[in-house]
């Protein structure tokens, strides 16, 4: 139910987020992996497999590639999905959480889990409207995507790398990382621009990552030549608006 | 969501607990508490209580990390369910204290009885506003979620007060419940049917077209993003077949209200202890039944992100 005390959510300066671009992922799940290799390596891990060698291997993962299909034949896209946490400005995993292990940084937004306050209870994956959480069942917590917070300021890479591992992953640059705050931030461009939108905005999460969507491409190459018949052609008569053969210029217009 | 052992079995052994010390409150303050089953049975709702703590730490991964749950109460039920349930069983534990040391001679504290209802209905408030509170489950966010928490506990504790008196020879006292033991599952038949009623008309809000954000009148997913399952494919899928939930949902409403409405019509005429043990017994496997159909009905929008594994 509704809570009518719930406070308003407070708005932060500085709010850091991703912003996935549909138009260009290709769903080659390497920013999958290459966030499960960071983080399994780092101070977010490690990252249990458990059965990774059987019949159904199953691990704790803090982003997936999902696939869709949208309309219908002859109309059909398939859409890769790449989905984590998506910080939201109102997290509704944090204030259920009984231990406080779960927060929200005031200093940059990203919502974080404090692994030794955690306790384990599943509260705040429940919580979840984006099922972004997963329980990791050998260290018994609740884990989740932290933004790669302990790269994203590490001041002994170069400033480059200084981004989450699935960013810096993707060869189709179809992420994007930045403050959605700052006006002039290329994800606040991105969005502004591009059409940007939220997961879920019937819940009122305001998630801070934000999808950019996928826009069909029409081809600018000129369609096959209207009213084409082989005989015309071989008369060397001319379709409307069409170049005689041999005039030089069909080579190209038939690309 | 996948009903947890350890949580169906605290809900439903705590609300008993719960509705039996309001049924020997209310026989306290109205003069008709049972002369020598009092302390037993206070005892007994203590050790139930106790029970159902013991079971809702089977649910921790890190259970000796308990204590640090008290700490949010200014935002979460669940820490205010932690603080209000030990001070709860503190109280049933003293009053159980003072009923076995006072014996049948002393006078029945009206203000401690008024406490422990009191106690009794704000437990009960905490634990369904765990639920209540997430506003994405729609099965469960509501009003009636805490109405049947409580009215469910009611009708367990009288029946269990009941059944526990004949058991402790005051078949006096159960004749003088059975008929509050009677309306009290009777009422717990009602609310529950209502949000039955409720949850089968419900449309949920979010759609794959809103958790993707793709606009097209046909969206489905082809791929999770993995083949072997993930806490997210464990923790929020029931895993039953429609059958089954249909059978869950009959089953239970005859087991925990209809035979044991027809028991204790049967008790409040005949006195039959025989008809009392069998209501709670038949009432217990019931609402064993509908907590886990409670769980289990409960579509979590999360699920739409899981729906084909390639």
């Amino acid at each position: 139910m509704n809570n009518p005390v719930q406070p308003a959510p407070e708005t932060l300066a500085k709010q850091l987020a991703l912003v996935i671009d549909l138009n260009v992922c290709v769903g080659c799940h390497a920013c999958v992996t290459s966030c499960k290799e960071w983080n399994t390596s780092g101070a977010a891990g490690p990252l249990t497999d458990l059965n990774a060698y059987g019949e159904r291997p199953t691990g704790t993962f803090f982003n997936r590639v999902q696939t869709f299909e949208a309309d219908s034949y002859p109309d059909t896209q398939t859409i890769h999905f790449p989905k984590s946490c998506l910080h939201c400005e109102d997290p509704p995993c944090v204030p259920v959480c009984p231990t406080g292990a779960s927060y929200k940084r005031k200093s940059d937004g990203i919502v974080l889990v404090d692994y030794d306050k955690c306790i384990g209870c599943k509260y705040c994956s429940w919580a979840c409207p984006y099922g972004a959480r997963e329980f990791d069942e050998e260290r018994k917590v609740m884990t989740k995507c932290t933004l790669c917070v302990d790269r994203i300021y590490d001041e002994l890479l170069p400033p480059q790398d200084r981004k989450p591992a699935c960013v810096k992953a993707c060869p189709t640059g179809a992420r994007l990382f930045g403050d959605v705050k700052d006006p002039d931030s290329e994800v606040s461009q991105a969005i502004r621009e591009r059409g940007g939108y939220q997961l879920m905005p019937e819940w009122e999460t305001q998630p801070a990552n934000h999808y950019l969507p996928r826009q069909i491409t029409l081809s600018t190459v000129p369609q096959a030549q209207p009213n084409f018949r082989l005989g015309d052609f071989l008369n060397g008569e001319p379709a409307s608006g069409k170049h005689k053969p041999g005039s030089g210029a069909m080579e190209k217009d038939a690309r | 969501m996948k009903p947890a052992l350890s949580i169906i079995l605290f809900t439903t052994i705590a609300g008993a607990a719960q509705g039996m010390v309001v049924a020997l409150a209310l026989a306290t303050l109205a003069g008709i508490a049972p002369a020598t089953a009092l302390a037993p049975m206070l005892w007994a709702a203590t050790g139930m209580l106790l029970v159902a703590l013991v079971a809702s730490f089977f649910h921790l991964g890190h259970p000796l990390r308990a204590w640090r749950t008290v700490l949010m109460w200014r935002t979460s039920w669940m820490s205010r369910e932690v603080i209000v349930l030990p001070a709860f069983i503190a109280l049933v534990g003293g009053w159980a204290l003072l009923a076995t040391l006072a014996q049948r001679d002393a006078v029945a504290p009206h203000w401690l009885a008024g406490m422990a209802i009191v106690g009794a209905v704000l437990l009960w408030y905490c634990t369904a506003m765990i639920y209540a509170c997430i506003r994405f489950i729609q099965e469960w966010a509501h009003p009636l979620t805490v109405v049947n928490y409580t009215t469910l506990g009611l009708a367990s504790g009288f029946v269990t007060a009941g059944a526990l008196a004949v058991m402790a020879g005051e078949p006096g006292f159960a004749s003088d419940i059975a008929p509050w033991a009677l309306a009290a599952t009777a009422l717990a038949w009602f609310t529950r049917a209502l949000s039955l009623r409720r949850n089968a008309r419900l449309k949920p809000k979010s759609t794959t077209q809103t958790a993707t954000g793709i606009q097209a009148a046909r969206v489905v997913q082809k791929s999770m993003g993995m083949t072997g399952g993930s806490f997210n494919t464990r923790e929020f899928f029931h895993g039953a077949s429609a059958h089954g939930m249909r059978m869950a949902r009959t089953g239970f409403q005859v087991l925990a209200f209809a035979l044991p409405i027809l028991l204790l019509a049967w008790a409040l005429l005949s006195g039959s202890a025989l008809a009392w043990l069998l209501a709670l017994g038949s009432q217990a496997a019931g609402l064993l039944a509908e907590r886990w159909f409670f769980f289990a009905q409960a579509r979590h929008p999360q699920n739409i992100y899981y729906q084909a594994v390639s």
